[in-house]
């Protein structure tokens, strides 16, 4: 059925049986064809999911190392940084592997917003990779906590103290997450267990966006479909060593923070073994989160009926509900952008309004780091309220009033300047070695 | 194609560069004045442990600084990476007095420390050494360049340059300015919600309500002396310590120590030495990390240029 052939005897009888190799070569293999125009900005995909890998093997060989008591969390995290094997190394790569790998999927994130990959026929392969998302955030925070420093042990209470703003059950909530009446041995024992599993979902939901991808396949920077063979290359050999290129690229900025500066995105409290008693001066989560806790920060007003005093939303839930409100909206993002043209390229209103919206994003992360308080409070309100009206007022405003440029007809006019293209369809060359 | 690759870059550059440098801008944004940067043979790409400072800094750990603070997660045999010897270790080891056991009578005992043995804390818990220090246990100095945001310069600049007797004249009137501005602020601050309460009050007087009248907040005097600072008892005054007063008296006085190498030994190179002692106890294997580093980076910059070409001849029949 497929045109996979091979001059392996072992591989064929396998194949024969299990057709895994052809399998592969339909999911990252000579027969699957995707756009020839990506850009360099279409690498962040295959390096997420690389990193993740490199999470997850470094974080079992932790794992075998660390032990999951108050006790003895930070005397195990620090045998490792000492007695273990290259233990120092496996740790650094870990710790630093969370923020490279928040920045590699924020890239990619962005990237998908620019160039309209959240929208018809791609919503299902969006709104999975915002699951993935969440359970990365999920998992990030509570790997946080297992060192369990200083940072660990007051980043977990304020995190989770966040749930006591449900009402009514807020509190009951906030017990049974803790497993006690405080941050204690039971939250840092499922902490580490979820922490353990979470990854694994990450894996399944992975695999998910890939099969959602591989349905239409990847969306391009003209964001124009695929009009037939001419304009597209197999993935192997073309992407699969531009990966490798970019995933180069990647690893000597990691190599360089890992080597060289592998506490410079930590907080240095968090070498401070954890004290209930004692309160750090600046309680500060992970950069990756401080947008997310500048929103939460920047509701600091109660929500009711004006001039009567009644109060529907307290602040604090406010500020809740605006942080999980976030992400939610990227949830429906695919709905809110009605625009038929994909990519922010040949839609000129939409462009200013996106470099705003990349702006706003890294100026929400430097008010987060900063108290909450005078001049960046209100800074940080600002960039809340633009990051929503982005999403819920401009998009759908644009849908309407914006007038897009001419489209290209096919990919390849663009690509090929000039006109003239020998390569008709790359022929899939039949893969000649396992 | 390249333009994008640029931009990719670009923006791997700023979102690495942009956000991660706000965690280090809440620190730098903490009261108080600047810590100086000194010189240490273990920072750059190449830095190795000045292994004679941090030789002479186990000494100030031990004479000096051990009758208080802990140190943990160092055991005797970690010295070699200090360049002792296994005798050298062993003789220091066996000055401890450790208790083992229980011995196949049940019962504990005592006997001399041995090289895998830790370093002996001077307080048998953290309530016995906070009873014999004023209420404030001394922290375990293992990691202690490391959990503070200026790491080993803190370190030196506390010990050496923070104290009353040490602090320079310039840096002296810095903090007075500073904090004369920071009364100055919160007075103003104080006076706007004074003014507010008081309209509120005389609002409710002129309604006939009773009500208390507010305090008027009282000008601040300027800080122009230490005691100005008003620091409380039992603390003594540093220049680098949040808050300004520190629990510990000066620790380190001229020719404390009787340096074994002969090093003359003021206060200030004592900082230095113990400081770097305790670099290299909170990141005993930063040599190893650095050597590894520049040969990983040269590996990968070479191996990433073959995976360019590989692009490039690849891609040819496509541009």
């Amino acid at each position: 059925m497929s045109g996979f052939q091979s001059n392996n005897g072992v591989i064929r009888w396998i194949e024969h049986r299990m057709p895994i190799f052809s399998f592969l070569d339909h999911s990252v293999g000579s027969e699957y064809p995707s756009p020839k125009n990506l850009s360099y900005l279409w690498n962040f995909g295959s390096l997420a999911g690389i990193t993740l890998v490199i999470m997850i093997a470094t974080g079992i060989l932790l794992a075998m190392q660390y032990t999951a008591h108050v006790d003895h969390a930070f005397e195990s995290v620090e045998r490792i940084m000492r007695d273990v094997n290259y233990g120092w190394l496996i740790r650094y790569i870990h710790m630093n592997g969370a923020s490279f790998f928040f920045i590699v999927v924020y890239i990619h994130i962005f990237r998908g917003l620019y160039y309209g990959s959240y929208k018809a026929p791609r919503e299902l392969l969006w709104m999975l990779g915002v699951v993935i998302l969440l359970l990365m955030m999920a998992t990030a925070f509570m790997g946080y906590v297992l060192p369990w420093g200083q940072m660990s042990f007051w980043g977990a209470k304020v995190i989770t103290n966040l749930f006591s703003a449900i009402p009514f059950f807020g509190e009951t909530i906030v017990v049974w997450l803790w497993g006690g009446f405080t941050v204690d041995n039971p939250t840092l024992n499922r902490f580490f267990a979820l922490h353990y599993l979470l990854p694994f979902v990450i894996v399944g939901v992975v695999i998910l966006h890939i099969w959602a991808l591989h349905r239409f396949g990847s969306n391009n920077p003209v964001g124009i479909d695929t009009k037939g063979p001419q304009d597209k290359i197999p993935f192997h050999p073309y992407y699969t060593v531009k990966d490798a290129f970019g995933l180069g690229v990647f690893l000597v900025f990691f190599a360089a923070v890992v080597f060289y500066i592998p506490n410079y995105m930590g907080h240095a409290d968090n070498y401070i073994p954890a004290n209930p008693l004692s309160t750090p001066a600046h309680i500060v989560p992970e950069w990756y989160f401080l947008p997310f806790y500048a929103i939460l920060r920047a509701i600091t007003f109660d929500i009711g009926i004006p001039f009567t005093g009644v109060v529907i939303i307290e602040a604090k839930l406010g500020g809740v509900i605006a942080m999980f409100g976030a992400i939610a909206v990227l949830f429906i993002l695919p709905w809110l952008d009605r625009s038929p043209v994909r990519s922010g390229r040949f839609r000129p209103i939409f462009r200013i309004f996106f470099v705003l919206l990349f702006i706003d994003a890294i100026v929400l992360g430097y008010a987060g780091s900063q108290p909450a308080e005078g001049l960046w409070l209100a800074i940080a309100q600002v960039s809340t309220a633009y990051y929503f009206a982005y999403f819920l007022i401009i998009l759908p405003l644009l849908s309407v009033f914006e007038t897009p440029k001419p489209l290209p007809t096919s990919i390849s006019e663009p690509v090929l300047r000039g006109g003239g293209g020998t390569l008709a369809g790359a022929p899939a060359k039949p893969m000649e070695k396992a | 194609m390249r333009k994008g690759f640029l931009f990719g870059l670009a923006a791997l550059a700023a979102v690495s560069g942009g956000l991660t440098a706000a965690p280090q801008s809440v620190q730098a944004a903490g009261e108080g004045v600047p810590v100086p940067k000194f010189d240490w043979t273990f920072s750059g790409i190449f830095g190795t442990y000045d292994r004679a400072a941090a030789q002479r800094g186990l000494q100030v750990y031990r004479e000096v600084c051990a009758g208080c603070h802990s140190l943990d997660y160092i055991a005797f045999r970690n010295l070699a990476d200090l360049g002792y010897s296994e005798d050298e270790i062993k003789a220091m080891a066996a000055e401890a007095i450790v208790v083992d056991g229980p011995n196949d009578e049940g019962e504990m005992f005592e006997r001399e420390g041995l090289p895998f043995d830790y370093f002996p804390a001077p307080f048998p818990n953290e309530k016995a050494a906070a009873f014999a220090n004023n209420g404030a246990a001394p922290p375990d100095l293992s990691l202690m360049t490391k959990a503070r945001g200026a790491g080993p310069d803190y370190l030196k600049a506390l010990m050496g340059h923070g104290y009353e007797d040490q602090v320079s004249e310039d840096v002296l009137q810095e903090i007075f300015t500073l904090e004369t501005d920071k009364r100055v602020q919160a007075y103003e601050l104080a006076l706007e919600e004074y003014q507010h309460k008081l309209e509120v009050y005389e609002d409710k007087v002129a309604d006939g309500i009773e009500a208390n009248r507010p305090t008027e907040p009282e000008q601040p005097l300027p800080v122009e002396s230490i005691e100005d600072l008003g620091l409380s008892d039992g603390l003594s005054f540093n220049a680098y310590f949040p808050g300004y007063g520190i629990a510990m008296a000066m620790p380190l006085f001229e020719d404390g120590v009787e340096y074994a190498d002969g090093t003359p030994a003021t206060v200030e190179q004592m900082a230095y030495d113990v400081s770097n002692f305790l670099m290299w106890t909170a990141e005993p294997t930063l040599e190893e990390r650095k050597g590894m580093g520049i040969k990983v980076l040269i590996f990968l910059i070479v191996f990433t240029g073959i995976l360019y070409a590989a692009k490039r001849k690849v891609w040819a029949d496509v541009h």
